[in-house]
């Protein structure tokens, strides 16, 4: 959570990155918390792992600076801010002592990976093989954006 | 020692709220898809203790056709979506840096590259 505030108050960028692995680490120890031992090892692997070095080199290719301060509007600071914290009050209120949730031991669930394995690859199929269309369309996207625009009008470039 | 439920949503209602605060705050490109990234984690959470809390209603309730790990079966593919997004989203800057020669939001005001 201050690794969330964190990402708020720094201007730059690669502070941000910085704290935003925080939060991740820090979710994936709420995972096991929660038993969800497999979950907790790909939120570590793919968040805090590959997005994070896509986000940090990205960084770094476009030399970000720190940014600058625009002009907000004071009708909305004045307004925005106690309503937003009315309404966060109201809804952790609500959740904590109205809710009549009950309390969950710690590793309840666990999420192991041979009964993820077997969800996946029988009840959720169709939506699995979905998504590996969806990220391979993705890729594609990714290299023609990323590419040069008169690389992509003249075919393969030669040059390095 | 036991952790309420509430606790975790709580959690995750803070973390989505600071997603949104800094989605709407902030005037860098790249912050920016790391608030999204933010809010996506939010969710994640609330998946994951949704199905623990699911699993231990099931038990109680002896329901015996009910899949309470679907919940976590659906992390994965918010993290697949997630990592498809930020690979495309950050593609897109690069080519909107390479034609601008800024990250500001309010200086990209023209669709067209």
């Amino acid at each position: 959570m201050a690794g969330a505030i964190n990402l708020l108050v720094q201007s730059h960028p690669i502070n941000s990155a910085l704290s935003l692995i925080a939060v991740m680490a820090s979710l994936a120890a709420e995972y096991l918390l929660l038993g969800a031992e497999f979950v907790a090892a790909v939120q570590v692997i793919v968040y805090a792992g590959a997005i994070m070095v896509l986000f940090v080199i990205t960084i770094m290719l476009l030399n970000a600076g720190a940014e600058e301060r625009t002009k907000g509007s004071h009708v909305a600071i004045l307004i925005g801010v106690p309503g937003v914290t009315i309404g966060g009050v109201l809804v952790a209120w609500t959740l904590l002592y109205r809710s009549n949730t009950r309390e969950v031991p710690i590793g309840a669930l666990k999420g192991d990976p041979s009964a993820i394995a077997r969800l996946l690859f029988h009840q959720f199929l169709l939506p699995f093989e979905v998504t590996s269309v969806l990220i391979l369309i993705a890729i594609m996207g990714a290299v023609v954006l990323a590419s040069r625009p008169e690389a992509v009008a003249r075919g393969p470039r030669k040059d390095g | 020692m036991d952790i309420p439920l509430s606790c975790y949503l709580v959690l995750s209602g803070i973390l989505f709220v600071c997603g949104v605060l800094g989605f709407l705050i902030k005037r860098n490109i790249i912050t920016i898809f790391m608030s999204i990234e933010l809010m996506l984690n939010g969710v994640n959470l609330s998946f994951v203790a949704f199905a623990a809390q699911w699993h231990l209603l099931s038990q109680q309730l002896g329901l015996k056709n009910v899949v309470p790990l679907s919940g976590q079966v659906f992390v994965f593919f918010v993290m697949v979506v997630a990592a498809a997004e930020a690979a495309v989203g950050l593609a897109i800057i690069i080519a909107v840096y390479r034609t601008r020669e800024t990250l500001n939001v309010d200086r990209v005001n023209l669709l067209k590259l």
